[in-house]
């Protein structure tokens, strides 16, 4: 992968600092929204991929500078994986790609959310009048050897375990080991991490693996490296296996059978739960944000060996937190989901959705006040959590009443820092260990 | 579809994959035959390119409905607003997201059934794809082997 200062961050993000970098980076990312929109028109995962978001931009900007005689906007386009393409961007290349332009959304916050036109129908400007002669030795051009390289590899591999999800799953699962009344030791930690880290990829792989035809569709998961064919199918899945037998072989032997036992239902709940309930029925959010709430159990049970009201606390921070997270990202997505075949509840039950997202928010106040009651943290922590608490029930509350997409895109922003910042509150305020304090009995 | 148009190198003996097609938005394969191709490795090819042409109809046919059905949605509701289809400057007018949401919904509801069974269609093609796609690899392994033990005996 290019170096970028989100491949560095993202090798960082280990233990439960992780969630301190991630904030810093979304923070950054919050300053230019404009440019960021169009990556939030996405469907199957909820995580920007901030690479994709630099390459985009580039793009972007390289595409403005060069005059195009068109009648449209000019449009950044979705360049394909660098490994497959070393030639740069030729004019005809991107006049070719422009017949799938990414969302015009993405280009100015004053742009009217109908004109997404990104069903892709348009005919390319350009082509269709003074270079048609050329048009079939380009089209030709753009023709790939579905031939494996061996450098291409790990960079393919990262995108199929979808890496930086899989960096934000074992990071919540770092927070959950670190909260945890017991003492923080170091090899359990990291088995945990790698564990963990493991069985994410192998979810994830088995989850593109299942949805190629859908996500060539929609504009964010168009190139995934299956979708692009740079992997067959076949090696997909056995990466997969060779992430999940590893992976929880490790948290179940090298762990503990409980910690594996949590990552192989998780692995099984994502995979051929959730996925395929994403086109079937709207409870497809509720089972998502339990596979959410996993991890953090996972690294409770990995340092306290048992399940206890503190590990089901995290877990439902994390289960709560999905909601605001998810609905808010859901409504401007709303005619992809509708085209694709996407069960949501943005698109059939949309009162539904607000009211849900709401009603999270305010258990994310109740839960911290809880948190302190259960011994996790300190009284302190819900005080200093109030402010970003009320803050988002508050964007939580105007979506409900505004239903609209500024409103929906203000709660998606936040819920993005609120998240780390609220778990590094609760690391500071952690209840300290056992010193004869009366705050009642450890785990 | 691009894909009869298109013409491999010679030397070439991999699959090839093409850009994302207008309508459906999938990238069509152009399936390699190599000469000795075995009745197991035909057998996959022919999944394969069947499984790429039912999806190709499925997508190209579900997003062209979806653009027509939209325009006549958005047609409906200005006339019934009572509003020109046009705006002065020539844009053409539109609709907001929220009052295209009534539109969304439906689309979804009326196609329900037709997804339900393209879903079962393509996750049962994909998995018998995979399952071809292991035992082609185990029956070229196994045939190298095969050669190998040949040219040690010899």
């Amino acid at each position: 992968m290019a170096a970028s200062p989100h491949t560095l961050s993202s090798r960082v993000l280990t233990g439960w600092v992780g969630g301190c970098v991630w904030y810093l980076e979304r923070r950054a990312l919050q300053e230019s929204p404009r440019r960021f929109l169009h990556l939030l028109r996405n469907v199957n995962q909820q995580w920007v991929t901030f690479q994709h978001f630099n390459f985009l931009r580039h793009m972007y900007v390289t595409q403005l500078n060069r005059s195009f005689n068109q009648q449209i906007k000019p449009k950044p386009e979705p360049v394909p994986s660098p490994f497959l393409e070393k030639a740069s961007l030729d004019e005809a290349k991107t006049e070719i790609y422009k017949m799938r332009p990414l969302s015009p959304a993405s280009l100015s916050l004053s742009r009217k959310p109908n004109e997404k036109e990104s069903i892709e129908l348009e005919p390319t400007p350009v082509i269709e009048g003074s270079i048609a002669v050329g048009t079939e030795t380009k089209e030709e051009k753009q023709w790939k050897e579905m031939k494996l390289r061996v450098d291409d590899l790990p960079g393919i591999l990262a995108r199929l375990s979808k890496i930086k999800l899989t960096a934000l799953v074992v990071s919540t699962t770092s927070a959950g080991f670190a909260l945890a009344p017991a003492p923080f030791d170091w090899p359990c930690f990291l088995l945990t991490f790698v564990g963990t880290g493991l069985a994410s990829c192998a979810a994830n792989s088995i989850n593109q693996f299942f949805e190629v035809p859908f996500d060539s569709n929609m504009n964010r998961t168009k190139n995934r490296p299956l979708v692009r064919g740079q992997i067959s199918p076949l090696l997909a899945v056995s990466f997969a296996a060779c992430c999940a037998v590893p992976g929880v072989a490790l948290l179940t032997w090298g762990v503990n059978p409980l910690t594996g036992a949590l990552g192989l239902f998780n692995i099984f709940l994502y995979t051929c739960c959730y996925t395929p309930l994403k086109r079937i029925s709207i409870a497809n959010t509720w089972v998502g944000a339990v596979v959410g709430a996993i991890p953090p159990l996972m690294g409770w049970t990995a340092a306290t060996g048992s399940l206890d009201a503190g590990a089901f606390l995290l877990g439902g921070i994390l289960y709560s937190w999905q909601f605001p997270h998810f609905n808010a990202l859901s409504w401007g997505l709303r005619e992809d989901y509708s085209r694709g075949g996407y069960c949501m509840m943005s698109v059939t039950h949309p009162d539904l959705c607000r009211r849900v997202a709401l009603r999270h928010c305010l258990a994310l106040v109740a839960m911290s006040a809880a948190a302190p009651a259960l011994d996790v943290t300190t009284w302190t922590f819900p005080v200093i959590a109030l402010p970003i608490n009320l803050y988002i029930s508050y964007l939580g509350f105007r979506f409900y009443r505004d239903a609209d997409r500024k409103s929906s895109r203000k709660l998606f922003f936040c819920s993005l820092w609120h998240l780390p910042l609220f778990l590094l509150l609760m690391l500071t305020c952690k209840r300290p260990a056992a010193q004869g304090d009366a705050g009642g009995p450890q785990s | 579809m691009a894909v009869s148009r298109f013409c491999p190198p010679r030397k070439s003996c991999h699959d090839w994959i093409g850009p994302p097609d207008k309508h459906s938005n999938l990238q069509p394969v152009h399936f390699y035959i190599p000469e000795n191709e075995s009745p197991l490795e035909q057998k996959l090819r022919e999944l394969r390119q069947e499984t790429q042409e039912r999806n190709q109809q499925f997508w190209a046919n579900q997003n062209l409905t979806f653009l027509k059905e939209k325009e006549e949605f958005i047609d409906s509701r200005l006339k019934a607003k009572g509003l020109e289809l046009r705006a002065e400057s020539g844009q053409k007018a539109t609709l907001n997201a929220e009052e295209m949401a009534d539109f969304y919904k439906e689309f979804l509801s009326k196609n329900f059934r037709k997804h339900m069974y393209c879903n079962r269609d393509w996750y049962k093609r994909n998995l018998a794809i995979t399952f071809f796609m292991g035992k082609v690899a185990l029956e070229r392994i196994w045939n190298k082997l095969r050669l190998k033990q040949k040219k040690t005996s010899n």
